[in-house]
């Protein structure tokens, strides 16, 4: 499992996995504190169809161009569900079960119907991701981290999800003040001249762009869980907005860690063969971190 | 002068006109309740003069020009029960708030921004409080944080929607006792209030508000049981058997 074996077979997988988390947990607070979490939910269903339109128009399994289908397939989304909610006359939160539950089935449909599924996309996939296979052939030992050329050959979700991660925790520290204005209280953040409006869609579009992001990768349940397990888990250890998201940053990552070693090893103690899904365990673990919270953290009483 | 004037200003949620054409002005240096039955259009009047919620026609002016221009100058407190008091943050930085113009996207907090907020905490008698989180409060003190949070914001008018909904006596007295002092400094103070007994008590000017003006100006003057029976419908509440 060290050395060689390690950067070639779990190096990338585990930096992946564990950029997911953080990319999806950034976002994750706010939409928690929103009431928003379905919205989360949404996004990683409801791109979908997104990624296998670019998959069927470029070829590629990853890449920019699925980065670019799945963005389009999320903003679908989010103009369907305004829709439903004004022609059929439901709320926003049924109006997005049935919007993402449509565009995720129709995904799953296109998938059989074009042949998709034989190569590389299936309904697996899109479920559980491929963390796995995401492996560093180029790898020779230690060295290989400062040489370009093999990095160069690294897996492109891991470098995408660190664009991604970097960007978002930006912006996250430069409109901290204004997210916490805006998401506390509305009305008052906007007669002092916050543009509240613009900053919910800011919101909005971060999570899409994490979930994009994150679903190529680790595929929905993990990019669901990570969106809303670590912030919630954070939050009942915390009465503080700052030390909440700094915690369910390392509940994130330490979610992803622990639940890709268990994946990997936990058959083996248990006597079994092979191994578990990697997502799946992240997922997992994340909300069990979720439950010992519930039980014995600090602030799991609301005021 | 004129702190807030409101012109032939009319809302709508649908196709339920809930404010029609009201035009009032509120002077400076003066208390103004704002008084009508539920659903007669108060707590929106507000809201649509600040452009919280759209205007479906005419327009308000303050300090004689749009609020766009004078932003720093109007402070507002939204009702208790319109936000989520289990929010992860501290007395201390909900005041804070107040101050966003001056504080802008990065500008740190610095001591004499912090200082400046604890002065306002302490004119609500919450300094003690400063560094709980906000739903460890009563109703009452959650009230007296909001309108810490309008005091920091060193306005002169102060718009305030419901600030004495389901507080206990003590807080009452505490908020109309800030409330009095900034009057008294020169500000123009206008409540949405519900509680008609205490009208004459403690505010200079009333706006009758029933959809649309039934009668305004002092209280001496236009606070009479017909005026009052005309806005709630013949249907008043015993104690006011004036």
């Amino acid at each position: 499992m060290m050395g060689e074996d390690f950067l070639v077979l779990s190096f990338a997988p585990l930096l992946i996995g564990v950029f997911a988390a953080v990319a999806c947990a950034l976002p994750g607070n706010f939409m928690l504190l929103r009431r928003q979490a379905m919205m989360g939910d949404m996004m990683a269903h409801s791109v979908l169809p997104g990624l296998i339109a670019a998959f069927l128009l470029t070829g590629q399994v990853s890449g920019w161009a699925m980065f670019l289908g799945a963005g389009a397939a999320a903003l679908v989304a989010a103009l369907l569900v305004e829709a439903v909610t004004k022609l059929a006359r439901v709320d926003p939160g049924a109006a997005m079960g049935m919007s993402f539950t449509t565009m995720f089935a129709a995904g799953v449909l296109l998938l059989e119907l074009t042949g998709a599924s034989g190569v590389h996309l299936d309904v697996e996939h899109a479920l559980y991701g491929n963390l796995e296979s995401l492996i560093w052939l180029d790898a020779q030992g230690w060295q290989s981290l400062l040489d370009p050329e093999a990095l160069a050959g690294l897996p492109p979700e891991l470098p995408q999800l660190a664009l991604v991660v970097a960007v978002l925790s930006l912006l996250m520290w430069v409109f901290w003040r204004v997210l916490v204005m805006a998401s506390f209280d509305a009305g008052h953040a906007a007669v002092l001249g916050l543009p509240v409006g613009l900053i919910s869609l800011g919101i909005v579009a971060a999570t899409a762009m994490a979930a994009v992001a994150a679903f190529t990768a680790v595929g929905s349940i993990l990019t669901i869980a990570m969106l809303i397990c670590p912030p919630a888990t954070a939050r009942l250890m915390t009465d503080r907005l700052g030390v909440q998201v700094f915690l369910s940053l390392i509940i994130a990552a330490l979610s992803a860690v622990l639940g890709y070693v268990l994946a990997g090893q936990g058959p083996v103690w248990l006597g079994l063969p092979g191994a578990v899904s990697a997502a799946g365990m992240i997922a997992v673990t994340s909300g069990a971190l979720l439950a010992l919270a519930a039980l014995f953290g600090p602030h799991r009483k609301a005021g | 002068m004129t702190a807030l004037s409101i012109d032939t200003l009319s809302v709508r949620y649908g196709a339920v006109t809930v404010v029609e054409q009201v035009s009032a002005d509120f002077p400076a240096g003066a208390m103004t309740a704002i008084v009508g039955p539920n659903g007669a259009g108060k707590s929106s009047l507000l809201k649509a003069a600040l452009g919280v919620v759209p205007k479906a026609g005419g327009h308000a002016l303050f300090f004689g020009k749009p609020l766009a221009q004078v932003r720093a100058k109007v402070a507002y407190m939204p009702q208790r029960a319109s936000v989520d008091w289990d929010f992860p943050i501290r007395v201390i930085d909900v005041v804070l708030m107040g101050m966003q113009r001056e504080l802008g996207l990065l500008r740190p907090v610095r001591a004499a921004d912090r200082a400046w907020a604890m002065e306002c905490l302490a004119r609500v008698g919450l300094t003690e409080f400063a560094k709980r989180q906000i739903g460890a409060l009563s109703g009452g003190q959650q009230q007296r944080v909001f309108l810490a949070r309008a005091l920091a914001q060193r306005a002169s008018l102060y718009l305030l929607d419901e600030p004495f909904a389901g507080v206990d006596a003590k807080t009452e007295a505490a908020i109309v006792s800030v409330l009095q002092a900034l009057r008294d400094e020169g500000a123009a103070v206008v409540a949405v209030h519900h509680d008609l007994a205490s009208v004459p008590l403690w505010f200079d000017r009333v706006v009758l508000l029933n959809r649309h003006v039934i009668a305004a100006g002092a209280v001496s003057e236009v606070f009479t049981p017909e005026a009052l029976r005309e806005t709630y419908g013949g249907a008043l509440p015993p104690v006011l058997a004036v």
